[in-house]
């Protein structure tokens, strides 16, 4: 079943009394995907990783994990996912290896593996210095890492991770992405976040929720074709005038900004290379010439700093 | 499964100075009681003697010890179960548990099964000191057994108790708080019934007392033991619903 998704929610509402904290959201996650879930404060993230894992159950809605509805077998459905609480769910009077034992036995891994399981999710997660050691004397960085494979530990087929990256050291950082990314090539990976650059440095595809529904959902690569460059930002030491620019092939408007910076844009082809050939041959001495990206931070801002919210159909 | 939940909760507690301390200071306090109902039968003794169809040790200083042993395990309960299901939740790791492929009754029943066990480590070296006195006396094995049988009824019903209190709330002082109410409550609940009538009267059925005395005396009811069995189930059910209610929250 290659095509069936490994997470399929649909509708999914929650209400908090009044307050309704996720509000009609549907989504599916392929396997091999990483799928970045982002969003401010209070959004709604958590709430929903909460309701995928069965920590929560839903007002209203449907999840399914690898086929299999969550409310009707919920052990089956469970056994393939891994989950990452935001606050690592680790007992601090444990050791790492102790803690590890008792979390592959929980998830019923048969009694001849668990070594096995134990050695590998510690490798993986770097654990090895610290394994004799107890949790609760451990850095908030080695707890975080604990916790991850924990969720790790039963190589589920989906792996939800709440802000796996909190707390850790740039080193670590790099460390846990690259394991997100390596994990990412046979599991399904639902990420939550609000570190901007781990999501275009990890994800494959990118969600952002706010107020409860799902306002954007593009994929990484999607989102660099679709909000790709319009305009370059030129500095020279020696400007020419603004019409001048105009007349280079593929120009369509130019904006002079202050000290010799004009903005130039475009729109079918791209003028950069002709705008370096003439700036070399007249003489404009140009010393910057940069694309301007659309970032994924301010597509977030747009999104999420208006009043209403504008829903975009999610692709 | 089960199994595992209670081995890790009994191990916990154990990892806690919590548990060494209430083992060394309940074990004091009843070796304290069983001495000095053993100085009691010494003096008793002569008298006794000429008395035919006598109470025995048994009866003077066994079921005192047992009875008194009830008393001091009723306060112990709530320390020992406070925290089993509150700190949990507070430290979040029930989320493992909840994301584990468990079922609520797995869990509920794991964390019950385990905080028996740390009762059933206390009962078995409290029987030690009873056992002691075969040494140089002859001892109605039958009536130790029943008492013994009578004293795990009533903890295992105080530990169900404690753990549906702990199901309740995060804070584990509340839930010590409460648990201890409600088993005090439980166990002098007859006292209102007394000074109207000396039959029992539904209030007196409920007491936890009341059902304890009979299997002291050696005789086995089997009402009373269902009584303290429906206590558990009735507990160990309500703590299922209530953590199940927890992912329910409004």
């Amino acid at each position: 079943m290659p095509n069936k998704p490994l997470v399929q929610v649909d509708h999914l509402t929650r209400y908090y009394s009044q307050t309704c904290a996720v509000d009609d959201v549907s989504f599916n996650l392929a396997r091999g995907e990483v799928l970045g879930f982002l969003g401010p404060n209070g959004a709604g993230k958590s709430t929903t990783m909460q309701m995928i894992t069965g920590n929560l159950a839903p007002s209203a809605g449907q999840i399914s994990i690898d086929g299999m509805d969550l409310l009707d077998q919920p052990k089956r459905a469970k056994q393939a996912i891994g989950y990452l609480p935001e606050q690592p769910p680790v007992y601090r009077e444990l050791t790492v290896d102790e803690y590890l034992q008792y979390c592959a036995r929980l998830n019923r891994i048969p009694r001849g593996r668990i070594a096995a399981a134990v050695a590998t999710a510690k490798e993986r997660c770097g654990l090895g210095d610290v394994a004799r050691r107890l949790i609760g004397n451990l850095s908030k960085g080695y707890q975080q890492r604990a916790g991850i494979a924990q969720a790790i530990i039963h190589n589920p087929a989906v792996v939800i991770l709440d802000e796996p990256t909190v707390g850790l050291d740039p080193i670590q950082i790099r460390e846990i992405r690259s394991l997100i990314s390596e994990l990412g090539k046979e599991h399904g990976i639902i990420l939550s976040t609000h570190i901007l650059p781990e999501v275009q440095a990890t994800c494959n595809r990118v969600q952002i929720i706010h107020h409860g529904g799902l306002v954007f959902s593009d994929s990484t690569a999607g989102m660099a074709h679709r909000h790709a460059t319009t305009s370059l930002i030129a500095v020279f030491n020696n400007a020419p005038n603004t019409e001048r620019l105009s007349q280079i092939n593929g120009v369509e408007r130019v904006e002079p900004l202050d000290d010799g910076r004009f903005r130039i844009h475009y729109s079918d082809t791209d003028p950069a290379e002709a705008l370096a050939q003439q700036a070399g041959s007249q003489q404009w001495r140009l010393c910057e010439l940069t694309p301007e990206r659309r970032t994924l931070e301010q597509i977030f801002i747009e999104l999420t700093c208006s009043e209403s919210p504008v829903r975009e159909d999610a692709a | 499964m089960i199994l595992t939940i209670a081995a890790r909760e009994l191990r916990s507690l154990f990892l806690s100075p919590l548990a060494w301390s209430i083992l060394a200071v309940t074990l004091f306090i009843l070796a304290y009681l069983f001495l000095s109902q053993i100085e009691a039968y010494v003096t008793l003794q002569p008298r006794l003697a000429a008395l035919e169809g006598a109470p025995g040790v048994a009866d003077i200083v066994v079921a005192p010890l047992l009875a008194d042993a009830a008393v001091v395990l009723l306060l112990v309960t709530p320390l020992v179960t406070m925290r089993v299901l509150s700190e949990e939740r507070r430290n979040g790791t029930i989320s493992l548990l909840f994301s584990a492929p468990l079922s609520m009754t797995e869990i509920v029943v794991g964390k019950y099964l385990g905080v028996v066990a740390f009762f059933l480590i206390l009962l078995g070296l409290l029987a030690l000191m009873p056992l002691s006195l075969l040494a140089g006396t002859a001892l109605d094995l039958g009536k130790l057994a029943a008492g013994l049988l009578g004293l795990a009824l009533v903890v295992s019903a105080f530990a169900a108790i404690g753990v549906y209190m702990s199901a309740l709330t995060e804070q584990p002082t509340v839930a010590a708080v409460t648990t201890f109410g409600l088993l005090l409550l439980l166990w002098i609940i007859d006292w209102a019934g007394n000074k109207q009538m000396e039959e029992s009267n539904a209030l007196a059925e409920l007491s936890m007392l009341r059902h304890y005395e009979p299997l002291l005396k050696g005789l086995f009811n089997s009402a009373d033991v269902a009584y303290y069995l429906l206590v558990i189930l009735l507990f160990i059910g309500f703590s299922i619903r209530r953590l199940d209610a927890t992912r329910l929250q409004p």
